[in-house]
């Protein structure tokens, strides 16, 4: 992690993460990859679905903290990046907790 | 007045005196290009969540018409999109590293890549018309399937056009970074709109990587 404050000398507070883990990561997503397009043939019953977004939010995870700098940037920056997920997970989860409890209503049933 | 001048080491040309020092400047810039990337997640998301009620409620024609779209092309672009975030990587590296001869051929790269992309999109974009699974007047509904099939598709093409839409936009910022970089206007001290593009190219990454699975593989284990 960078210096306290967040304020480096070079570039994102405490310099890049270096080339060797842009190579890794790279290499880590593609195999993540052929990883999936795998996972999707197999017979998981309901587990496809949560393999798949497992293997898309490692893969995101990958590219935010290492391509974009998420790690090592300042505690603000982190913050607002939790806080977006925080938001899409409400407007997800109050928008299927409508859907799928509408029915439970005989007046909204028809 | 002549006091309230800082321990002015040598900043860059481009450094604005409303800040401390150049390393504020800088946060100060990715901070907000972060809080626009928000705005986008939630852009997407409204999609994204349009995609998770009506999936719910016609799994059989959505994972019937996904498995319609051709996973190896969807596959493919998956490896050229990832490959051309790292380009774009090593060329925010190469402007914060001081390597200005690289600069210009990592961003060429990057370009290359995307419009890869988009040809391969157009050619699937251009396979959908041919086979009628474009909504509208002309779409059939293919056989074994429902009319919810149509929905599919109808998501399919806003958000894969508007992820591309997002590569284009993309490709024009790259460019002009290209202009700049020719200028020399990037040193170590200076180089924002690198990286500020960057940001912006490996969020668009990102979108593709939910959108392959979510469009290409959800019906794969039913064939």
């Amino acid at each position: 992690m960078s210096a306290p404050g967040g304020h480096g000398v070079n570039a994102h507070g405490g310099g890049h993460p270096g080339l060797k883990s842009y190579f890794g990561v790279f290499g880590a997503l593609m195999v993540l990859t052929a990883l999936t397009v795998w996972a999707a043939f197999q017979h998981l019953g309901v587990w496809n679905t949560p393999v798949a977004l497992a293997i898309a939010v490692t893969k995101a995870l990958l590219v935010a903290l290492i391509f974009m700098h998420l790690k090592g940037s300042p505690k603000l920056t982190i913050f607002i990046v939790v806080a977006s997920v925080l938001w899409l997970a409400f407007l997800i989860l109050i928008t299927v907790s409508d859907y799928a409890t509408r029915a439970w209503l005989p007046i909204y049933a028809r | 007045m002549a006091e309230a001048v800082p321990t002015a080491h040598a900043e860059p040309p481009q450094f604005q005196h409303h800040f401390v020092d150049m390393a504020a400047q800088r946060e100060a810039s990715s901070l907000g290009m972060w809080v626009f990337l928000v705005t986008e997640v939630l852009f997407f998301g409204g999609m994204f969540t349009a995609y998770v009620v009506y999936r719910a409620s016609f799994r059989h024609d959505f994972e019937g018409a996904s498995n319609l779209l051709d996973i190896r092309l969807g596959a493919f672009n998956t490896a050229v999109l990832i490959m051309s975030s790292l380009t774009m990587a090593l060329a925010v590296w190469a402007s914060a590293a001081g390597r200005r001869k690289l600069i210009i051929p990592f961003l060429l790269a990057t370009i290359l890549l995307g419009s890869v992309f988009l040809g391969v999109k157009f050619l699937e974009y251009k396979q959908k018309f041919e086979h009628h699974e474009v909504p509208g007047a002309h779409f059939v509904v293919p056989e074994g399937l429902a009319k919810p099939s149509e929905l599919f598709f109808s998501l399919y093409f806003c958000m894969t056009g508007l992820h591309a839409l997002h590569m284009i936009i993309g490709i024009g910022l790259l460019s002009w970074l290209i202009l700049k970089a020719r200028r020399g206007e990037f040193t170590p001290q200076y180089n924002t709109p690198v990286d500020l593009v960057g940001l912006y190219w490996h969020f668009v990454d990102i979108v593709w990587i939910f959108l392959f699975p979510l469009l290409y593989l959800l019906g794969r284990h039913t064939l």
